[in-house]
């Protein structure tokens, strides 16, 4: 299938979830706004702390900011195109994946479009609003290296959370259960990486940027946008080339995905 | 006679809730993790200031590793069985029970705060003291003021629950208004950041809203920030916000009970 074709289908799928999400308005609103409130207060805690300590090691409030805002940007746009692996759980275990496999668009795709959850796009707000608030304070200059570097992050950091909420759902084809504990990877990633990496223990440090590189794919480019020498010491031109590493593992990871749809066997029911 | 049935009922709902074994391992290698995290974040704030704070670094940890231990008591979500029943129609045989439906309901919620909160407390509480060098409480009476207050806060958790319970009878899922008092909770509990840390300007506000029931009040208690015999005056504002509760809770169920329809047959 072509890649336009894909694109049409896909954005089909997401129409119909959009509508069907719209029935139920008063509840739908209720939700967005105490989903606001939430993320909105993870954002509000960082304003606190750096009003009562005035800084965090080197860093001042602008800059948390703005990597509060890379982190949240991306992990909203991944949790918001991958509610459908998130469900896949359940479908392996009521046999619903098997309909999936009868229709002649790839498994993944149908997942991706399975359901647009409207209010988990309510993490983009206080994301994009720490990115404004954040780049008129700092004085960032918006050159275009610079905008594409910050784009390039974000599709970096949704592709890496992306391809973490299929790895748990992958390993549903073995296990037939999701496994919560990759929940705490993927939520502790987003809690970890929105402060600057280097406040944290070196082996903690170490996990989220060799082992699982969430904070490599951010923070590294955050910093050459904000033209700050990494206090890491890592060199510039790997802080641009960075987030290329989580779309490289979104890749591997849709391929892991089809060797486990090729060993799928359904549960029968 | 009636105190018994209403003790029936949370003993059965109690045990029940112990089954869910497996869960209760995932959520607490969760909250350890998370515990860690946020602990080297408040380090790493407390070594870029030199000046006094309302509250020390030592003593900001063990906050936040009570935190993690008694996060299960918060009020954070809603009774699903009873959401089942209220879409089935099974909520008419409720209705016919020979209980106060209002004081039934907050039996299970109270069992249902307590129980997984017990469960993941305790392994919690042992790891936060051995390996992560929680503190004790400050002194034998800020443990005991710790105690009176934690139950008072569970409690409180509970009237809360019930609320948001009754108020499924009007919107059947509940998730909306949920949503929202959870994400309340979070910031104005001290959940999020000790409350003492929060702008001075701020901590009036904050002292009159009910959340800091739930958990400032008795952890500061425990580190003895709140000196025990200050006990009562925080034990009246939870009970008072408890009768609060209660009170919306029971005019609300008595009002949709007016007009209640059973669906379902």
């Amino acid at each position: 299938m072509s890649v336009v074709d894909s694109l049409y289908v896909y954005g089909r799928f997401l129409t119909v979830s959009v509508r069907a999400q719209m029935q139920y308005r008063a509840s739908f609103l209720m939700q967005l706004g105490g989903r606001l409130i939430v993320t909105a207060g993870e954002f509000a805690a960082i304003l606190i702390l750096f009003d009562r300590f005035g800084s965090l090691l080197e860093w001042n409030v602008y800059q948390v900011a703005f990597i509060y805002g890379i982190v949240n940007v991306s992990f909203a746009v991944a949790d918001a195109l991958t509610t459908g692996f998130d469900l896949f759980g359940d479908m392996v275990k009521t046999g619903d994946f098997d309909r999936l496999l009868l229709r002649p668009r790839s498994t993944a795709l149908q997942l991706a479009g399975q359901e647009l959850t409207l209010r988990r796009i309510s993490r983009l707000t206080p994301g994009i609003v720490a990115l404004i608030w954040a780049s008129t304070g700092l004085d960032l200059h918006w050159t275009i290296p610079n905008a594409a570097l910050l784009v390039a992050s974000v599709i970096g950091g949704a592709s890496l959370f992306a391809s973490l909420i299929v790895f748990q759902a992958t390993l549903a084809f073995w296990t037939t259960e999701t496994l919560e504990m990759m929940n705490t990877v993927t939520y502790g990633g987003v809690e970890t990486t929105q402060y600057p990496i280097n406040i944290y223990r070196p082996w903690f440090r170490n996990f989220f940027t060799f082992g699982i590189p969430l904070a490599t794919v951010s923070y590294f480019p955050a910093l050459a946008i904000m033209g700050i020498p990494d206090p890491l010491g890592t060199p510039i031109w790997f802080q641009y080339v960075a987030p290329a590493i989580g779309v490289g593992v979104l890749v591997i990871s849709l391929q892991v995905w089809r060797i486990g749809v090729r060993h799928y066997l359904s549960t029968g029911s | 006679m009636a105190l018994v049935s209403y003790w029936a009922v949370i003993s059965a709902r109690f045990r029940s809730l112990l089954q869910y074994r497996s869960a209760a391992l995932a959520g607490l290698v969760t909250q350890i993790v998370w515990g860690i995290i946020r602990v080297m974040i408040f380090q790493a704030f407390y070594s870029s200031t030199t000046t006094g704070q309302p509250m020390s670094g030592r003593d900001v940890e063990t906050y936040i590793w009570l935190g993690q231990a008694f996060l299960a008591a918060l009020p954070w979500n809603i009774d699903t069985d009873l959401r089942s029943l209220i879409r089935s129609g099974g909520i008419g045989y409720e209705l016919v029970r020979p209980v106060d439906l209002h004081t039934y309901w907050m039996s299970r919620a109270l069992a249902w705060r307590t129980a997984p909160m017990l469960m993941r407390s305790i392994p919690l509480l042992v790891f936060a003291f051995i390996v992560m060098g929680m503190a004790p409480p400050a002194t034998v009476a800020a443990g005991a003021a710790f105690m009176i207050s934690m139950c008072a806060a569970i409690v409180l958790s509970s009237a809360i629950t019930t609320f948001l319970n009754v108020t499924m009878l009007w919107t059947i899922t509940g998730d909306g208004i949920t949503q929202l008092t959870f994400g309340l909770v979070l910031i104005f509990s001290g959940m999020l950041v000790p409350l003492p840390l929060f702008p001075d300007w701020s901590q009036p506000l904050i002292n009159a809203m009910p959340f800091r029931g739930l958990v400032d009040t008795p952890y500061r208690l425990y580190l003895g920030h709140i000196p025990a015999s200050d006990l009562p005056q925080h034990l009246a504002h939870q009970l008072f916000w408890i009768l609060a509760f209660v009170v919306a809770g029971r005019i609300a169920l008595s009002r949709a009970l007016r007009r209640v329809v059973v669906q379902g047959g």
